[in-house]
């Protein structure tokens, strides 16, 4: 297994399937009664947040623990640029304390790549910029395994901001190591070009979703809005938003999915989100599994 | 006689003599006497003179980089007016021309004057200050332009930003006809810059960063195109890096715009490829763009639509490059790579050495005024002496600049200077 977890493009088909299926065995730990194992014990995690999270950094956190690892929470709400330290300080500044992982949140894109190579710890990208956040795509990965027993021979539609989506943009690199048919879908102010990767464009929804297997709704930020990317909230409900009409569009054992937090009523419907084909809550029950597996299976290299 | 310098048997390329040729160069009191040419004269033709044998080796007037930044006043950390000059001379450049984005800027004749007093002081070759166009380059009021021309500035710029606004583009077009020099436009529209950090593309997005669109540049292009066409004043566009600017600044010149243009060696070079894995050094404004753009930029400069090889040297603090890629400033150390990488030009048949001798040296003078870039009996005597054959490879811990920030770290290169000539002062550049 390779040292860090920065960025999908780095993975092979077979890491993922490795990922995918430890993190079914880390399934099966964290329904018993006890659910920590002790695996990890004595080894050191610093969630390095650069950026405000809630539910990724709660998840890695529950995770980290599950596993018996020390963790030591490092938030900073800003750059290092502002209080005057290069990234490499910081980065020297945490390895000081001799930990054994680093999990980093940046709002600049890059910033994982370059921790990465500057420290022996294992990195893991918890998401950065508009770049990439890799632990949310296996979890995506892994959630559609649980419901469709395999990632090939789908049709899976993107729907929504994938500019500015890191999710979307790690789902996109993912699912092309499988045979599946990955369409993205919105405005072309939101949907970039992705030059050597096969996939296929739509701008209507009802276009992009016909016959689906898994649609996955991007989470929709107002403040693009402001920017000029689309006129409004309004508008982008009534055109994009996946609302019980438009999934009957889609196969009828469509999955839904949304990486959250939702914006009911603007990309996503509540009859939608609240219904049996929405997964959107079992993919945060996932996320705690595939992260452990990931960690885990990170943590090799030293044994190597 | 002591004050006699004789250059001897080397190959004499001087395009504004339209010689290319063996010869000896004689140096009389910091000035060129007489060019010995095709007789290559015996040693005692030269009594009493300082003979250096520079056979097999090639020189031209020393170049003029007419888009330096010196960094000083404001940004000593990141580069000195003593720095900046001595790594022009290791780059062959005898004359430069700072830009006015200083700290204060040189927006007027006091600054101007300590940036010449300090050059005179601490300076290695020649130091000619681009004044602003506008106060503070703020885009809004007209700098003292006249004042800074007497103090000694030759030409006006807000490089680092574009005038935003046209109007008052218009004007300082308008007013800049009262003196006959040049602006020089840093053609950027900051609306479609926007965020934007590198060439706008498929790799931006696959590298999660914001684009810099091919049309931000090209738009102000052709607005600046227009101006000094509609205002009959002379108008210098700086660091093209597009096929699309290219193009606009062909079709000006086909009709008549005083329009000259200059691009920068990193922009016929290298691609965007060179920012995979967030490398900062890599990051400069304009961005670098792609093969298509390389080509066309290579194509404008053999048509003779791209006038002029600028550095744009930008040095930054190493401390500055370790940041964020979205944080990190834009800029190349170029002074020292710029020789080297134009000689790849000459190798691919692209210039000839008369050609590499009109776009580094004579062009930037006769564009900014300055009488340099030539080889005439009675010119200053600054000669770069060039060893075409020479292979090296890069490494920013010999650079004399303060900017370590090159793109080009570890890149075999061949052809270097040896010497330059410095007001009839000889320098051998290996010894620096």
């Amino acid at each position: 297994m390779m040292k860090d977890l920065v960025s999908i493009k780095d993975i092979t088909r077979e890491q993922i399937d490795s990922i995918l299926s430890t993190a079914a065995s880390f399934k099966a730990v964290l329904r018993r009664d006890i659910k920590k194992v002790p695996a990890l014990r004595g080894k050191t995690v610093v969630n390095l947040f650069f950026e405000p999270s809630t539910r990724t950094k709660t998840s890695f956190e529950l995770a980290e623990k599950r596993l018996s690892t020390d963790v030591i929470n490092f938030s900073v709400p800003t750059s290092s640029v502002v209080k005057g330290e290069t990234l490499l300080d910081t980065v020297r500044t945490i390895e000081s304390y001799g930990v054994d992982y680093i999990v980093i949140r940046h709002s600049s894109s890059g910033v994982p790549h370059f921790i990465a190579n500057n420290t022996q710890a294992s990195v893991v990208n918890a998401g950065d910029g508009t770049n990439e956040h890799p632990t949310q795509a296996l979890l995506d990965a892994f959630s559609i395994l649980d419901k469709k027993e395999t990632l090939d021979g789908l049709k899976i539609a993107i729907v929504g901001d994938v500019h500015h989506s890191r999710v979307a943009k790690s789902n996109i690199y993912l699912f092309s190591n499988f045979a599946s048919e990955i369409r993205l879908v919105g405005p072309p102010t939101l949907v970039p070009e992705f030059k050597n990767y096969k996939l296929n464009y739509f701008n209507k929804i009802e276009d992009g979703i016909e016959g689906a297997d898994v649609v996955m709704m991007l989470r929709i930020q107002s403040e693009r809005m402001t920017r000029g990317f689309f006129p409004s909230t309004l508008e982008y409900a009534n055109l994009w938003g996946l609302n019980a009409s438009r999934l009957k569009l889609a196969d009828r054992n469509a999955i839904v999915m949304h990486p959250g937090p939702m914006n009911r009523g603007i990309e996503i419907s509540s009859d939608v989100a609240d219904s049996d084909q929405s997964i959107i809550l079992e993919q945060v029950t996932n996320g705690l599994a595939v992260r452990m597996a990931i960690i885990y299976l990170l943590g090799r290299h030293y044994e190597q | 006689m002591s004050n006699r310098l004789v250059l001897k048997g080397c190959r004499i390329v001087d395009v504004s003599q339209n010689i290319d040729s063996t010869g000896d160069i004689v140096i009389d009191n910091g000035k060129v006497s007489d060019l010995v040419l095709n007789k290559a004269g015996s040693k005692s033709s030269y009594p009493g003179a300082e003979i250096i044998d520079v056979s097999g080796l090639l020189a031209m007037p020393g170049f003029v980089d007419m888009h330096t930044h010196l960094r000083e006043p404001g940004f000593e950390h990141k580069e000195t007016i003593e720095t900046g000059t001595l790594a022009a001379i290791k780059g062959g450049f005898t004359s430069v021309c700072p830009m006015p984005n200083t700290n204060p800027v040189n927006d007027n004749p006091t600054v101007t004057t300590f940036i010449i007093k300090r050059a005179m002081k601490r300076g290695s070759c020649s130091v000619y200050p681009i004044g602003s166009i506008t106060k503070g380059q703020n885009g809004e009021e007209l700098a003292e332009m006249g004042m800074m021309l007497e103090a000694g500035c030759v030409a006006f710029s807000d490089d680092g930003k574009p005038v935003m606004n046209a109007l008052v583009m218009k004007r300082a077009l308008e007013y800049s006809k009262v003196f006959g020099v040049p602006l020089i436009s840093h053609c950027e529209d900051m609306s479609l810059t926007a965020n934007g950090v590198m060439n706008e593309g498929s790799l931006a997005t696959l590298l999660g960063l914001e684009g810099i669109p091919r049309s931000s540049e090209e738009l102000i292009v052709s607005r600046d195109i227009m101006l000094a066409g509609y205002a009959e004043a002379r108008l210098h566009i700086a660091h093209v890096s597009t096929r699309g600017s290219v193009e606009l600044i062909r079709l000006a010149k086909a009709r008549g715009v005083q329009v000259t243009a200059e691009t920068c060696p990193h922009y016929f070079t290298i691609t965007e490829d060179a920012v995979s894995g967030y490398n900062t050094d890599a990051k400069v404004n304009p961005p670098l763009r792609c093969a298509e753009d390389i080509s066309a930029i290579k194509e404008g400069l053999k048509d003779g639509t791209i006038d002029v090889i600028a550095t744009d040297h930008a040095p930054h603090h190493a401390d500055e490059k370790l940041l964020e890629f979205d944080r990190a400033p834009s800029g190349i150390s170029g002074l020292e790579t710029a020789l080297s990488l134009s000689l790849k030009l000459v190798e691919e048949g692209i210039l000839s050495y008369p050609d590499l001798c009109r776009k580094i040296s004579y062009a930037p003078s006769e564009i900014l005024g300055l009488g340099r870039g030539t080889l005439k009996k009675g010119a200053c005597a600054d000669i770069a002496i060039i060893d075409t054959q020479k292979k090296f490879v890069v490494s920013k811990d010999r650079f004399l600049s303060k900017g370590k920030n090159t793109p080009f770290e570890n890149m075999e290169l061949k052809g270097m200077p040896v010497a330059v000539v410095v007001k009839g002062k000889y320098i051998n550049i290996l010894e620096l």
